[in-house]
């Protein structure tokens, strides 16, 4: 297990400064859901705790020890890092790509031992694109694509999985697929995994633990049921809404309002009728 | 969930047992390498068969193997083969499979597939020197042509590296864009040295500009071979860095590789296999640009697989080059390196047709 820490940390671009003496834990075996507004740093703050970015003053602690000095490739096999939209060289096999994963644990002479072999496997099979194992990266599906990289970072065999913006670029059903794959993940295989979040509302469901950023600074953490109200909703995002309970997972739902509908009084149109009943009906359905 | 076929990997598996070692390669590697070494040797043959002196393909063969002591013209046979012949052959293998490697290699490096070994300024820097010690210090021997072209070599890409590092990293780009920046003015300064040079010398520098073999004999196979003993087998087991780079800087790092380290390591490797093939036949042009992009369509991206086969692919490319170039119009020869541009030049313009 690992304990990731962060202390007073402060992270800057060139001059301007993103995240000001900020400390955080993450809590162990838990996802954890970094969200909000675009430019609140919440990208930055992930760079900071993952080495891809030096802080200007503060440190990260895993485990106790700062991570700026731990040997890289230690510190590789103990927390992997997936950076937003990576693009895979042309013609590079989904098991090729998989196999890179084990990077951390090779050296000059021994580049693919038997452990190597198995590790890739294993994450070719949980993550479930054996199938398609020797195909080139760049025929998959968004979703497969994505899948695909998930595995590599698998195959680090790392204990801590940090993923800045999992799901973006990709239609509605990969996004879930994504998201319901990382939540088995997390819950078989017990990996603690921390990511950059665009969507309030699929953080509410798969993540355990929210950290809400607003302009550098944490502006609210907890689980999403304690912490996702309409006040916090407000001062982190900037609108107003309503929070009802989702009718599948029973996490807060976030409702924006929007200028548009502010004054709108709620008609019991035809449309909007069938589709309240239908929700009606899906709720039952799965209570029952 | 439904059966899965079974897995099988795309590679083969070295890992002799006892041995602390083991590595992959794409499993068509083989293959390919079996056949560009035959391609090679036949060639190879040929072309040590062809020129004034007449023998036939079978006593070159014999020649080679030393199985003809007995006949008549054996001292003949011997001093065309191994003497005029072979040594030359053999340097435009060498120099072909040093160009391809630092071209896959620098390719790589850059994520550029347009990257050639000359990207860090590998040839103009060698020209410059090569150049001024033709023109200018005309009385000094010609033996030293081959280490001041090394060291101008060497130097430019130096200051191309130091040039483009900035807040502790070097981006493909910026060793892309200062590497051209700095390659025209000593473009330049080259040009105004042959402008105002003797016409002589003139024309002797634009022979090595153009690069050729003629005349190599064993100490430059023998000194270039040597080289790529040292640095081939580096290049071959720094592949899976590069192979990770190709990733992205980020990814890299996330999986624990220092970056700029290995990308330093990559680069001197990269600027000391052209550097040494630049010493020894000049400015080659399209090897080190074509070999690594056939080679790629052979055996896939991955670098285990694509550098060694690159290396046969240019050392084969060169063996014919060399060969034509004293074919076309014989009894004259042709520098290797307008033989090169004439194959590589219309290369790429399938690679575009192909592409629209």
């Amino acid at each position: 297990m690992s304990e990731l820490n962060a202390h007073a940390l402060t992270l800057a671009y060139e001059s301007a400064c993103i995240i000001e003496e900020m400390s955080l834990t993450i809590p162990d075996g838990q996802i954890t859901a970094l969200v909000g507004p675009n430019g609140c740093g919440k990208s930055t703050l992930l760079r900071g705790i993952s080495r891809l970015l030096k802080p200007k003053q503060g440190s990260v602690l895993l485990d106790g020890l700062d991570i700026w000095k731990l040997p890289t490739k230690q510190l590789a096999k103990q927390l992997g890092i997936l950076p937003q939209g990576p693009v895979a060289p042309e013609g590079l096999t989904v098991h090729e790509l998989v196999a890179q994963g084990r990077y951390p644990h090779q050296s000059w002479l021994q580049q693919w031992s038997a452990d190597d072999e198995r590790i890739t496997r294993e994450a070719l099979a949980i993550t479930g694109i054996t199938a398609f194992a020797d195909r080139p990266v760049d025929t998959l599906s968004g979703g497969q694509r994505q899948r695909a990289w998930i595995a590599m970072t698998l195959a680090q065999d790392s204990d801590l999985i940090l993923l800045d913006e999992p799901t973006t670029f990709l239609d509605l059903a990969y996004q879930i697929e994504v998201l319901d794959l990382l939540h088995t993940l997390n819950v078989e295989r017990g990996k603690t995994m921390v990511m950059v979040l665009h969507d309030l509302n699929h953080a509410c469901r798969y993540a355990d633990f929210l950290i809400a950023v607003r302009d550098g600074q944490i502006a609210a953490h907890g689980t999403p049921a304690d912490i996702v109200t309409e006040p916090m909703v407000r001062a982190v995002f900037g609108i107003d809404c309503r929070i009802i309970p989702d009718p599948v997972t029973r996490t807060p739902l976030v409702v924006p309002v929007g200028k548009a509908n502010k004054h709108r009084k709620v008609q019991p149109s035809t449309n909007g009728q069938h589709a309240s009943e239908t929700a009606l009906e899906l709720t039952k359905e799965i209570s029952l | 969930m439904a059966v899965e076929k079974p897995l099988k990997p795309t590679w083969i598996t070295l890992r002799p047992r006892g041995l602390p070692f083991s590595y992959r390669l794409d499993r068509r590697v083989p293959l390919v390498a079996l056949a560009l070494l035959a391609f090679t040797l036949a060639v190879l043959v040929v072309s040590i068969n062809f020129g004034q002196y007449n023998m036939s393909l079978l006593d070159v063969v014999e020649t080679l193997l030393g199985t003809n002591a007995d006949h008549p013209d054996a001292r003949n046979f011997n001093l065309v083969v191994h003497t005029f012949r072979l040594p030359r052959i053999l340097v435009a293998f060498l120099v072909g499979a040093a160009l391809a490697a630092s071209g896959a290699l620098m390719q790589g490096i850059t994520r550029n597939p347009l990257a050639d070994p000359y990207l860090l300024g590998v040839s103009s820097g060698a020209a410059l020197v090569a150049v001024a010690l033709i023109v200018w210090l005309r009385d000094l021997p010609i033996s030293l042509l081959p280490w001041g072209a090394f060291g101008g070599a060497l130097l430019t890409a130096g200051a191309i590296y130091l040039l483009a590092w900035k807040r502790g990293s070097s981006t493909p780009i910026r060793l892309i864009l200062i590497g051209i920046a700095v390659q025209s003015v000593i473009a330049a300064m080259t040009t105004m040295m042959l402008l105002f040079g003797d016409i002589n010398d003139v024309q002797q520098a634009y022979v090595w500009l153009t690069g050729s073999v003629y005349g190599r004999n064993w100490e430059h196979v023998h000194t270039l071979g040597g080289w790529l003993l040292v640095f081939l087998p580096v290049a071959f087991l720094l592949a899976r860095s590069l192979n990770t780079l190709n990733l992205g800087d980020e990814t890299a790092k996330g999986l624990g590789m220092r970056v700029e380290w290995q990308r330093g390591l990559l680069l001197v490797v990269s600027v000391a296999l052209a550097a040494a093939a630049v010493a020894v036949a000049g400015t080659i042009g399209f090897v080190g640009l074509v070999a690594p992009h056939v080679t790629r369509r052979l055996v896939g991206p991955s670098h285990e697989g694509l550098l060694p086969v690159s290396a046969l692919f240019g050392g084969a490319l060169l063996v014919l080059a060399d060969l034509i170039g004293r074919w076309v119009i014989a009894p004259s020869e042709l520098p290797i390196g307008i033989i090169t541009a004439m194959i590589g030049a219309p290369y790429f313009l399938y690679l575009l047709y192909r592409h629209r």
